[in-house]
């Protein structure tokens, strides 16, 4: 259907969007690459150089970097399981008829729009805090010792803080996607006699498959750059038993001023990210094309 | 949905559904309810849920002490002002994706998106360089700037896969009748396209409204918005609960009623190509 | 391509800076500074300043202290410019002075009065000779504790408490029903929180951080028996989450009557003392910090203070500002405005002569705090570097931070003490041989 005509007005109309990131991409990773082969500290800076890989070889060899590995893995799948299982049990429900889904709808959007510092700072202090945190007053109320969450279960409160804030979006896709389903498709598998999880399993569930996937692309990008959680909650401790990838990159370059170092971090970020982003986008390729 | 439904169904649903909806959501309103208390009662043990004396003294020393409206003014130019330009740049981009597509659009998108994984931390010091080269430290015009590429992969990956929506029938028929390439766009593209172009400009404002790392590394003064402002309270010395959650509510209420208000708008766009 | 994005962002600039400088003849400065409560409090007291100084108008940058500290290290070692005064403290003041970044502030005003100065305080801001910061307040470390609590379990607090009563105190004090905890102590982790304190502590025990080569000495028997003592004491006697306690966190507790015995700032004293915020204002004790006998006691010494970067267009009126909130003058306003217990503590001699501020409860024992710390000889052996509670080295944020993360670590119970100790051991090596001492 494209004429010549319009296929170099296409170009034109792609072209600032993709300059600009291309910009965007190209000219602070040529910078990060340059400094993670040079030594240079924000404190002494008089001593700059070049050194190899070195900055390279002890940010992989740090013992923190595995630790921060597997932690980034642990945050993004936990808050994708838990913001997809929830959403779409909490996106079943909403689909119901009620009275006054409106207002629910809108109490269930509602952490979407809190900053996560806010939301962190909220959690940890009211919530978390064992002293005077709500939930400390709750298990003294039982009769309970109150469970020190951010030290004990570091990892797991952030999770928790995280899909907090995600399962709005969640939802609201998947909502979305429940309510395109064939409600005679559904009706028909119902008069055959298939029971409600029959009907979830073989129907509504590969009917979502697509707004499932959207979900985990968006999410991911996100979730592998968490940061002001973790800052404002745990600072990445106790030990490195919350920091991730993004956290222990802030660590070499802003903790410690090693812009050397921290840039290496960073390339190795970025490549472990585009590894996730292939796999990722083969996966979702196919299926947002079927 | 058709089915006869019954009563003590819908009830069961109702009753459900709110609480839920009121579990997920009770952490916002303690922090509101927590606002209006005294700092004393903000931490009493057992909890007081709404009979307190209440109190705006949370608020008035916080705006005496930071002066809300300087922050609010940035945070509303930055994040309006980097989604009108991310916008400016993005709807050619995605209209040229979705109605002529080459060989390597999808390429093309997947790699936009990916530059959203290239992680802040590590590049803040060349960018803080490069900043103090152009004068853009502290300065809000700079912050739209790198708000509105960080934020464009999104923008034009949402655009797309709303306009992709569009049946390509309807541009045939306006091309049959002579309409001309601007015509095409003004008349038959734009009609079509303004729910997603809403609901992406709302999800993008919020995005911008909440990003915590430029905003606060970038900016000293003139140009701090909101983030900052929090950022002088994460910590205070004392008992700070109560100030504390009057600063988070008067960061986040703004947005969040705006979110209230437009969540029909943001929700009919918000499908990101899920929904076939 | 690095051309042509520069002039499409200086462009942009320009278009912004056009719109924005408007009518702006006053020289405006931009000073960064941290949420302390004394801070704030300065930000309030400005208007007699803006009226003697009518061609001068103030902007606040004010953040919690690591925001603050990170933001503005970015700014003045990239050249960054956007602030004119910086709140510092006497780690980052001969660093960045050896550095070139700070302008020498010897040239304040005579009637300043640079020899008021606590010479303690002072040293700590001088290198070679040069003033580059003047104190805004100054604090060391000291033992606070509820008087009622203390007679409840039938002990006295001597004036120089050694560690074994405060832990003994601390035990007896404990009722966790009641939720009264008889030990605060700070567990969160980073250079200006857990490892200050232990740091300090550590020097009370005979330990140190490196010996006279530069080798890390977290494999020594001293910080073992550091360790193993904080952790004990803090098990014992500590409230539940102590490994997320900073500061603030402990303060809070403090005033709400949970903590028997608190070991933090001086400056503290007035804000548990005061009846707005702390419901046991009138039952609080004073005491030096512990010692174990050998000589040093766990007491820190800091000075929050203000320095004007080199490169500043306002330099001069930079130099009105920092000297009139460092002033006599200043501190007598805050008196008069709010009473002489919060007028900013530590700094000069000749406040400590005052007969109404020797009134204040605290004002003799922060005095005798301050006065019993020796920075550049902090340890009982002798050591390479200067500072009690930080090594002055570029390094040490970094280094003090990583191993900060491993006690905490080891107050949360998640990682042994001996491994605590290890990986300080084998994390400071590594950055001490990359940094080039060995």
């Amino acid at each position: 259907m494209a004429t010549a005509h319009s296929r170099t007005a296409a170009r034109l109309m792609l072209a600032p969007a993709t300059v600009l990131l291309l910009a965007w991409m190209l000219i602070p990773l040529c910078m990060t690459l340059y400094y993670s082969f040079r030594r240079y500290r924000l404190l002494t800076p008089e001593r700059q150089g070049w050194v190899g890989f070195r900055n390279y070889e002890n940010f992989l060899t740090n013992p923190a970097f595995r630790d921060a590995f597997v932690n980034t893995l642990i945050l993004v799948v936990g808050v994708l399981i838990i913001t997809i299982v929830l959403g779409i049990l909490l996106a079943i429900l909403l689909d119901q008829p009620m009275f006054g889904q409106g207002i629910v709808r809108i109490l269930v959007i509602a952490p979407f729009f809190v900053m996560p510092t806010v939301s962190a700072l909220v959690w940890k202090n009211m919530f978390l805090n064992p002293v005077n945190g709500l939930f400390a007053y709750a298990a003294k109320g039982m009769g309970l010792q109150p469970y020190d969450f951010l030290s004990q279960a570091p990892l797991a409160s952030i999770v928790g803080i995280v899909a907090w804030q995600w399962l709005p979006f969640a939802t609201l896709i998947l909502l979305t996607a429940i309510q395109s389903l064939d409600s005679e498709q559904m009706e028909a598998a119902e008069m055959d006699g298939a029971g409600p999880l029959a009907r979830f399993r073989f129907i509504t569930l590969p009917h979502l498959s697509r707004a499932i996937t959207v979900v985990v692309l968006i999410q991911t990008i996100f979730l592998l750059s968490i940061f002001a959680e973790i800052l404002v909650t745990t600072n990445g401790g106790p030990g490195t038993a919350s920091t991730n990838l993004t956290y222990l990159v802030y660590v070499e370059s802003l903790l410690n001023y090693d812009v050397g170092e921290g840039s290496a971090g960073g390339v190795v970020a970025i490549i472990l990210a585009n590894i996730v982003a292939i796999f990722l986008m083969r996966a979702i390729g196919k299926n947002l094309d079927a | 949905m058709s089915r006869a439904i019954t009563p003590r169904r819908k009830a069961v649903n109702t009753a459900l559904a709110w609480a839920l909806g009121l579990l997920i959501f009770f952490p916002i309103l303690w922090t509101v309810l927590t606002s209006f208390k005294t700092e004393a009662t903000a931490i009493a043990d057992p909890p007081v849920w709404f009979f307190f004396d209440w109190t705006t003294e949370n608020y008035s020393v916080v705006q005496e002490r930071s002066g809300y409206f300087r922050f609010f003014w940035n945070s509303v130019i930055i994040s309006v002002g980097s989604t009108l330009l991310g916008l400016l740049i993005a709807i050619p981009a995605a209209w040229s994706m979705a109605f002529v597509p080459g060989k390597r659009t999808k390429d093309i998108l997947m790699w936009m998106l990916s530059t959203k994984m290239l992680p802040a931390v590590g590049v803040l010091v060349p960018i803080y360089l490069i900043f103090r080269d152009t004068g853009l430290l502290d300065n809000v015009w700079g912050l739209v700037i790198v708000l509105t590429l960080i934020n464009l992969p999104i923008i034009v990956w949402m655009l797309y896969t709303y306009f992709r929506e569009i049946p390509g029938e309807i541009l045939e028929a306006a091309r049959m009748d002579g309409a001309g390439l601007r015509a095409e766009i003004v008349h038959v593209l734009t009609p079509m396209a303004v729910p997603g172009i809403a609901s992406t400009m709302l999800l993008n404002i919020i995005l911008a409204w909440n990003e915590a790392f430029w905003t606060l590394n970038l900016t000293a003064a003139k140009s701090a918005p909101l983030t900052a402002f929090i950022a002088s309270y994460s910590s205070p010395e004392g008992l700070f609960y109560a100030k504390l959650s009057a600063a988070s509510t008067m960061a986040i209420a703004p947005i969040l009623i705006m979110g209230w208000f437009s969540q029909k708008q943001l929700v009919r766009g918000l499908t990101f190509g899920a929904v076939k | 391509m690095t051309t042509t994005m520069r002039a499409l962002l200086g462009a942009t600039a320009l278009c912004a800076a056009g719109g924005i400088a408007a009518a702006q003849d006053k020289t405006t400065l931009t000073i960064a500074t941290v949420n302390n409560g004394d801070m704030i409090r300065m930000q309030g007291m400005t208007d007699s300043f803006l009226e003697a100084n009518p061609d001068i108008a103030l902007e606040w940058v004010t953040l919690e202290e690591n925001v603050l500290r990170q933001r503005v290290t970015t700014d003045i070692a990239t050249g960054g410019g956007q602030y004119d005064v910086m709140t510092i403290g006497t780690y980052e003041v001969p660093i960045w002075a050896k550095q070139g970044w700070l302008v020498s502030l010897s040239d304040l005003p005579e009637e300043w009065d640079a020899d008021d100065l606590l010479p303690a305080v002072a040293e700590g801001l001088t290198v070679d000779g040069e003033l580059y910061a003047a104190p805004f307040y100054g604090e060391s470390s000291m033992v606070m504790y509820r008087t009622d609590l203390m007679e409840e379990a039938g002990l006295e607090m001597p004036e120089e408490p050694t560690w074994e009563f405060i832990r003994e105190a601390a035990a007896a004090m404990t009722d966790r029903d009641a939720e009264i905890y008889g030990i605060c102590a700070r567990g969160k982790a980073g250079w200006g929180e857990n490892t200050a304190f232990l740091t300090a502590m550590a020097n009370s025990f005979g330990a140190k951080w490196f010996d006279e080569d530069w080798n890390a000495q977290f494999d020594q028997q001293p910080w073992k028996d550091t360790l193993e003592f904080y952790v004990g004491m803090m098990n014992e006697s500590g409230p539940p989450g102590a490994s997320g306690n900073g500061f603030n966190e402990n303060l809070a507790l403090f005033q709400q009557g949970k903590c028997g015995m608190w070991i933090d700032a001086t400056v503290a004293a007035s804000f548990v003392t005061n009846p707005d915020d702390s419901v046991v204002a009138d039952k609080v004790g004073f005491a030096l910090a512990p010692d174990t006998g050998l000589g040093k006691r766990g007491n820190w010494l800091w000075a929050w203070s203000l320095g004007i970067p080199a490169g500043t267009d306002a330099e001069e009126a930079a130099k009105k500002f920092v000297a009139w909130a460092t002033s006599k003058e200043y501190t007598e306003m805050v008196a008069e405005a709010e009473g002489w217990a919060n007028v900013p503590p530590g700094t000069r001699t000749s406040l400590y002569e005052n007969e109404e501020y020797a009134q204040v409860p605290f004002a003799e024992m922060t005095l005798r705090s301050i006065q019993s710390a020796d920075p550049t000889n902090p340890t009982v052996d002798p050591v390479p570097y200067t500072g009690i509670q930080f090594v002055a080295i570029p390094e040490f944020q970094g280094i003090g931070t990583a191993v900060g993360q491993q006690f905490s670590a080891a107050l949360a119970g998640t990682t042994s003490i001996d491994d605590a100790l290890a990986n300080a051991q084998a994390l400071t090596v590594d950055e001490m041989e990359d940094a080039g001492y060995n």
